[in-house]
């Protein structure tokens, strides 16, 4: 079933609030904190003797270190620890393994294989001298040759990156395939109509606004290990330091506290983070680590860099039978993709889309370059950024060449309501879905027909004008266990709530905000489920001592994973203060009628007791059913049996200023379907700053490469995010499909957004470069790009 | 060297280093934590503070220009426990998630508000597109400066009448 429901109308939000026991638009409990200036984040975090520890970085891509000369930063008076790759690896912490079962050094031992990789790190007493002292180190670099552009990293000559691998002779990570091959060209061999076309996702940054750091401070006698850190997923970063550190996991505490935005960068662990824990146990205070800018954007984890080939066969009528690519994933120098094990290239698969086809193949091969580790990050759902982008990239191209409307072509090709649950040609078990609806939406929202009239008048008149559709299928909230894990842990989550005497109540969650809005949806959900007020709920979480073991916020995956271990831990709650409730109105179990926030006899409402009474009774002095232990708590671990599909209609407007070439982005119109929401307030919130990184990464950001491997997008300069100038007044809308396996029919939705934009937006400017006979173009499409473009010469970006 | 300027409305006197960061003089010094630090390069304005009024990026700024003029952060929006009406803005609609480049947002807003007490939707993009938010995308923050404006301008019109 699907419900529609038009946008809001922001005069109405900024009414009044009625405060919802339960979903609903509810202020956030975080922002009290937060507007005062009295957040909590990693840097605002002093210590008594703190020490301040800064990174040497490598200023080559590829070089054999043939000497490090430390004695003169050791001899600055405010320096107390220097430390080269060397020194760890006399410990033997000199390599870690990254969440791709692959390693990664700490710090260089033997050479540098990218730019600005971790060679020595300088623990001072504060952080100017620390950052002084990086200025004594001398190394001596031998320089190799780089491997930087992707298509040549294969090459039988090219040079070896990873020689510290045993026997390592190329440049070859991994291939992956998916679908049915045979089946997919016998289509193809069929079809009336092919198009072909690469696509090319560029390497992209998350640049969330607080930096990575982290303070590591070891109590020297019990050997007990206390980590505030930028975390994404605390518990599954305490697991890790376990094995790879050999520490007693009871001894390490991980501590996310406030954090100023992830989007994906905050899920690894990075060598700095290893740098100040090992400074800590070494110097036996705490030490303090703080990225700045550029070595956040050069050296932390980057998001996609996919050269895609993609093609799509179809008849002459418009109905799409199959789409197949072929990739070439760059995963920098050491693979340091977060994503489930069995799951290389992330959530790829679903490059299906949100179509009806007979058939889907595609292959990928993975190889090193000399750049920076990452591949999974910037709210791309595991891949499925670059999956969406390239399907519906292909499907204008189609719709390009067919002269069909690319609106028409979709709603032709959309798998229908009766279809769900739906299996596409690659297994991927799409939940739920009601596609039309949404899409109908967007286009009523847009004024659709309206805005092809305007077009053509303007491209009477030579002025540029663009109209681009984009329809997203999301797959989010990673993952059944039985095939999902990351480094071994699988992706469950455990939730733990209690019910205080006087019926305030606890809960614990393993997942962890970095603005999302977890203190305040998650005591909405136990809200709903049990009818005590949300700002009755305390929302405990990014602490490892204090929370149940869980993989962490990223993928998407708080509600639909422990969003589901909420309500299913405090349903389970209920069920015992049934029972209680039963002994204190003497009657069985199964007279008694729950609403919100009471059970009642059956047929006659006058004797019932709320959530509160029976609270006090669980810890109270008078008798319990009998067997019944008295408290009212409980905690569960979540496996969810099937991702949730989310899905999405945008349309994009756009304007080119045909004699600069400029871009400006009209109007952006985003219908989202994520279930039940919790929250419309916070969701709306979501999909808003997804649509604004869709602008950045299709018009203006992509982290370069000179042909040296110099990172051309050290600084927010260079590297560009959206202002308020650049993007629109979002209009958004919605309809409500539930998922039918999630416990209150909710799916996630941090990351549709920034899934589905950067398709409309491209789409968008190509549609309006349509007299010039453009069908594709790659991102970023900056002035120079489209103006390049716009003259015949648009090349692409690497 | 000794530096003397007024935070909040108090007088501070420290010893710096001459090349001390205001924003790294105020937070690590004065423990003002709600000044936070983003990009290096003036770009992000998460570490916006007021000087004599006007917005300025803090991490551009040495400590020793500050000396002698007053500066407002965050943490002296609310006075006598009443909150700004900008900041009650930004609760109301939503104009935060991480809440990492809101101070440096709201004091821009504060300032901007001071001078135009009605401004468009144009005026305020124009006034906070120094800034960046990664988390919003604007919209929000716009509405929420709005939501303050709208505020203000009643309470000023029920103190005339």
């Amino acid at each position: 079933m699907t419900t529609t429901e038009p946008a809001p109308n922001p005069a109405e939000e900024a009414a009044e609030e009625e405060r919802p026991i339960g979903f609903g638009r509810l202020l956030r409990k975080e922002d009290p904190r937060l507007i005062r200036g009295m957040g909590n984040f990693v840097d605002d975090i002093q210590l008594k003797g703190m020490l301040h520890l800064a990174i040497l970085r490598s200023p080559m891509a590829h070089a054999r270190i043939v000497s490090i000369d430390v004695s003169a930063a050791q001899a600055h008076p405010k320096v107390v620890a220097v430390i080269t790759g060397a020194d760890l690896a006399e410990q033997g912490l000199a390599w870690m393994p990254t969440l791709s079962n692959d390693t990664q050094a700490v710090l260089a031992t033997d050479k540098v294989r990218f730019q600005h990789q971790e060679v020595a790190f300088v623990v001072a007493e504060d952080r100017y001298s620390a950052r002084d002292a990086l200025e004594l180190i001398d190394v001596e670099y031998e320089l190799l040759s780089p491997v930087i552009n992707v298509r040549k990293a294969l090459d039988p000559d090219a040079p070896i990156i990873r020689d510290d691998l045993e026997g390592k002779t190329d440049n070859h990570i991994f291939d992956w395939e998916t679908g049915d091959e045979a089946a997919t060209e016998a289509v193809f061999l069929n079809a009336e109509v092919v198009v072909s076309e690469e696509i090319i996702y560029p390497r992209v940054h998350p640049a969330p606004m607080e930096t990575c750091g982290c303070v590591a401070d070891v109590e020297r006698v019990s050997g007990q290990l206390t980590l505030w850190c930028t975390s994404q997923a605390p518990h599954a970063h305490r697991t890790v330091y376990a094995l790879v550190a050999g520490l007693p996991e009871h001894k390490i505490r991980v501590i996310a506290p406030d954090i100023g935005g992830g989007f994906g960068n905050k899920v690894p662990i990075y060598p700095g983070y290893v740098c100040a824990i090992v400074a800590s146990l070494v110097i036996g205070k705490p030490v303090k680590w703080m990225e700045d800018r550029t070595e956040n954007l050069v050296s932390t984890g980057f998001a996609r860099d996919y050269v895609m080939k993609a093609q799509i066969a179809a008849t002459k009528e418009g109905k799409i039978l199959a789409v197949r690519s072929e990739v070439l994933a760059d995963h920098g120098a050491f693979n340091g993709v977060a994503a489930p094990v069995k799951y290389p290239a992330g959530f790829f698969g679903v490059f299906t889309g949100s179509y009806d086809l007979q058939a889907a193949h595609a292959k990928m091969t993975a190889v090193y370059t000399n750049k920076a580790p990452g591949g999974v990050a910037y709210a791309c759902s595991f891949r499925i950024t670059e999956a969406v982008y390239m399907v519906e990239r292909i499907v204008d191209c189609l719709a390009h060449e067919l002269k069909m409307d690319p609106a028409e072509l979709r709603l032709k090709n959309l798998i229908k309501p009766e279809q769900f649950p739906y299996t596409t040609k690659t297994g991927w078990v799409y939940d739920s879905g009601n596609y039309e609806p949404a899409m109908r939406m967007a286009m009523d929202m847009a004024g659709y027909e309206e805005l092809r009239r305007e077009q053509a008048e303007k491209r009477e008149r030579g002025e540029l004008m663009g109209i681009g559709v984009s329809f997203f299928t999301e797959a989010v909230g990673a993952g059944p266990r039985k095939d999902m894990d990351i480094l071994g842990l699988g992706m469950a989550d455990g939730c733990e709530l209690r019910i205080h005497p006087t019926g305030k109540a606890v809960v614990r969650l393993s997942v962890k905000t970095q603005g999302q809005g977890h203190e305040t949806t998650f005591a909405q959900i136990v809200a709903e489920e049990i009818g005590i007020p949300p700002e009755d709920i305390e929302v405990v979480q990014g602490d490892t001592d204090n929370t149940p073991f869980g993989l962490g916020t990223y993928g998407s995956r708080s509600t639909p994973v422990s969003g589901a271990a909420a309500a299913l831990v405090t349903r389970k709650v209920r069920d015992k203060a049934q029972i209680i409730a039963s002994g204190m109105l003497e009657v069985s179990v199964a007279d008694l009628e729950w609403t919100k926030g009471s059970f009642a006899v059956k047929g006659d409402p006058s004797k019932s007791v709320t959530i509160q009474d029976i609270a006090m009774r669980a810890h109270g002095a008078g008798d319990l059913p009998e067997g019944l232990e008295g408290g009212l708590e409980a905690q569960i671990c979540y496996n969810p049996e099937n991702l949730t599909y989310p899905f999405g209609a945008y349309i994009c407007v756009v304007d080119i200023d045909p004699g600069t070439a400029v871009v400006t982005v009209r109007r952006f119109i985003a219908v989202d379907d994520c279930g039940t929401q919790i929250n419309p307030m916070i969701i709306e919130g979501q999909v808003h700053g997804g649509l604004a990184d869709g602008i950045g990464m299709a018009m203006m950001q992509m982290i370069a490469f000179d042909e040296d491997g110099n990172c051309l997008a050290g600084s927010l300069m260079d590297y560009l995010i959206p202002t308020a100038l650049e993007t629109p007044d979002w209009e958004t809308g919605h309809t409500v499909t539930p998922s039918p396996h999630h416990p209150f029919g909710a799916k996630g939705i941090g990351e549709s957004a920034t899934v589905g934009s950067p398709p409309a937006v491209v789409n968008a400017i190509v549609d309006a470069l349509k007299p010039y006979g453009i069908r594709h173009a790659d991102m970023p499409l900056t002035p120079s790009r489209v103006w390049e473009t716009m003259q015949g010469n648009h090349t692409p970006p690497i | 060297m000794q530096v003397n300027m007024t935070v909040n409305g108090q007088e501070v006197s420290e010893e710096i280093e001459p090349r001390h960061l205001l924003v790294h003089f105020i937070r690590d010094q004065l423990g003002l934590t709600g000044t936070h630090w983003g990009c290096d390069t003036s770009n992000c304005g998460t570490c916006v503070v007021l000087i004599d009024g006007e917005p300025v990026k803090s991490c551009s700024t040495l400590a020793a220009m500050a000396g002698g003029h007053q500066i407002t952060t965050v943490e002296g929006l609310e006075v006598d426990g009443e909150l700004d009406p900008v900041q009650e803005g930004f609760m109301n609609c939503h104009g935060l998630q991480c809440g990492f480049c809101t101070p440096g947002m709201m004091l821009t807003a504060r300032a901007l508000l001071n001078k135009n007490p009605d401004p468009s939707e144009a005026v305020i993009r124009e006034a906070i597109s120094g800034q960046i938010c990664r988390c919003t995308g604007y919209s929000t923050i716009v509405r929420s400066i709005h939501w303050a404006a709208n505020k203000e301008t009643k309470v000023s019109l029920g103190s005339a009448s």
